[in-house]
């Protein structure tokens, strides 16, 4: 199969057939909200367009996202891979190693400099030079710097890439970042979560081979369709909250009856997802629906805004101590304003004796 | 640091601060001035009885002068109990108060807590209308009271508009809510909604003093 295929013929080559092609564009048009006649269009664009390359670089991640990509179910992975892309530099998937890789993305950027599709993982080290995190003696952000000038766009995949994550929180000791803070001349899209949903991931990808553009994005560069309503207001769950039905412990009979988890600490309300909608391992659940609140993984420093079951209605701050103080301090002047006060009331009587 | 991680953080601490710093200074200031020792002969005892019966009493309209108060009596009752129902029976403001004193209770469905406020807030505007309408009222009104009817009606109006999702982001309305929450807080002692303090004190006190006389007002 030649990358100068178009997709329609690499598909042909594939023994696949045009109904199967068919389905997966239904498929992607359904994920992406749009209507069914777009499938069509989707259809004849693809089958037209040639394979785009797709560069995939990793740095300070857990892998969880490209764990959570591989379990993408519609469309799946494989699809893409065969079918509608070419992912040319995965470390995670990819056969070759050492030299050889990074000749393969070096060779990938080449050929396809400034229209090739540049996905990241992971937060970026600037400390000590990005003496963190180096490949091949190259540091992350040299390397995503370079590989980003020829890129048509940079999508960050995960919470991580997109607003610096787990490696980004307090007291974050290797000075990691997320993508936007390192490239600021291309568009990037983030796809928060952690990991995030995989049907998010490839049908934003999709999207994008689709259509050549970014779909509309949030004001935390996140593609609208998709983050568009919080895990709240999409919860299956939001009923008893209505009615003030909460779970108060995970073992009580709240809990049981699948009552409302806001006072366990579900950070829903607060969280923009799909987990909710798309859903995980083929639309089976979503850790609300497992019984657990959500932590509000795809949120900025999620890492950082207090305990995961804490409510969202209570404060984050610890000063005891101060609001100790802050007693002290005004019992103590209380008392010197009343002392002051029966001084001059003692003054006047004293005055008004003959 | 977003708005909502500075509501539920530094704003929260140092409102709180200021809050109970206040409190603390205007009831030790007032409950320790000095008393003019009475040498009279007590008519009657019970002091702490008719102290009651006096906070109880004038907060009842008399009836001479019921057709003149029942206005203002019916919305100031009206936002007061509204406003003490959707404090203390709206979850997760059950959940705020457990979280600082250890104290908490079940709560009220969410459909009795949105119409509780809207009845309040409807309340808070006939009674800011009655203000600055009535002829008497608006000479003696300052900014004191307009500014503490501003700083009560804020969270009952981002507390709406958070519930409904309407005029921003949730995390910006829940955010805003809190911090006018923050802002009645750091207000409370030092403007007149201390009278929510106040109030027994001063009533208590005439009640303890009409009671020793053997009056029953």
């Amino acid at each position: 199969m030649s990358k100068d295929d178009s997709i329609e013929v690499s598909l042909r080559k594939q023994g696949i057939s045009r109904r199967a092609f068919m389905k997966f564009c239904a498929a992607t048009a359904s994920l992406l909200a749009l209507p069914p006649a777009m499938a069509a269009v989707i259809a004849e664009t693809l089958g037209r367009a040639r394979r785009p390359s797709v560069i995939y670089l990793s740095y300070q991640e857990c892998t969880g996202c490209g764990e959570s990509l591989t379990r993408s179910f519609s469309p799946t992975l494989e699809n893409l891979m065969f079918n509608v892309m070419s992912l040319d530099y995965y470390e995670t998937l990819q056969a070759a190693a050492g030299t050889a890789a990074e000749a393969a993305r070096h060779t990938a950027m080449k050929e396809n400099w400034g229209k090739y599709l540049l996905v990241v993982d992971g937060a970026i080290p600037r400390g000590h030079d990005g003496a963190y995190c180096t490949i091949a003696g190259e540091s992350a952000v040299d390397i995503l710097t370079g590989a980003a000038k020829g890129a048509a766009a940079v999508i960050s995949v995960g919470t991580c890439a997109a607003f610096g994550g787990i490696p980004h929180a307090s007291p974050d000791p290797t000075g990691a970042v997320p993508v936007s803070q390192v490239i600021k001349d291309k568009p990037v899209i983030n796809i928060s979560g952690c990991p995030p949903v995989p049907e998010v991931i490839t049908g934003v990808l999709a999207h994008y081979l689709t259509f050549g553009s970014i779909p509309e994005l949030d004001h935390l560069g996140r593609p609208k369709v998709f983050y568009g309503d919080t895990i709240h207001d999409r919860c299956y769950r939001r009923p008893y909250y209505d009615a003030g039905k909460f779970a108060k412990t995970f073992d009580d009979e709240g809990a049981r009856n699948g009552w409302c988890l806001f006072e366990l600490g579900c950070k829903g309300p607060i969280t923009y997802n799909a987990c909710a909608t798309v859903k995980w391992n083929q639309g089976t659940s979503y850790p609300i629906q497992s019984g657990h609140g959500c932590l509000g993984c795809s949120e900025p420093d999620f890492w950082d805004k207090g305990s995961f079951y804490q409510a969202l209605s209570t404060g984050t701050w610890s000063g005891g101590t101060v609001l100790g103080a802050a007693v002290v301090a005004g019992a103590a002047i209380g008392v010197g304003a009343a002392v002051v006060s029966r001084r001059r009331q003692a003054r006047a009587d004293r005055k008004k004796q003959p | 640091m977003n708005l909502l991680d500075f509501a539920r953080g530094a704003a929260m601490k140092w409102s709180l601060a200021v809050f109970v710093f206040g409190i603390f200074w205007r009831l030790t200031g007032i409950l320790l001035l000095h008393r003019t020792h009475d040498y009279s002969v007590p008519r009657a005892h019970g002091a702490l009885l008719g102290a009651l019966r006096t906070i109880i009493a004038r907060s009842w309209p008399r009836r001479e002068f019921r057709a003149r108060t029942a206005y203002g009596l019916a919305v100031s009752y009206a936002f007061h109990i509204g406003l003490a129902i959707v404090v203390f029976g709206f979850v997760p403001h059950i959940l705020l108060i457990r979280s600082l004193t250890g104290l908490g209770w079940n709560g009220l469905p969410d459909g009795v807590i949105y119409f509780c406020a809207v009845v309040t807030l409807i309340a808070l505007i006939m009674a800011l209308i009655r203000r600055v309408t009535h002829p008497v009222l608006k000479l003696l009104s300052n900014f004191d009271d307009y500014f503490s009817w501003v700083v009560t009606a804020a969270p009952v109006v981002t507390g709406l508009l958070t519930v409904a999702h309407y005029g921003a982001r949730y995390e910006t309305l829940l955010a805003l809510h809190i911090l006018s929450f923050e802002v009645l807080l750091v207000w409370f002692p030092f403007g007149k909604l201390m009278h929510g303090l106040l109030l027994p004190v001063a009533r208590g006190q005439t009640g303890a003093f009409y009671a020793r006389r053997g009056v029953n007002p």
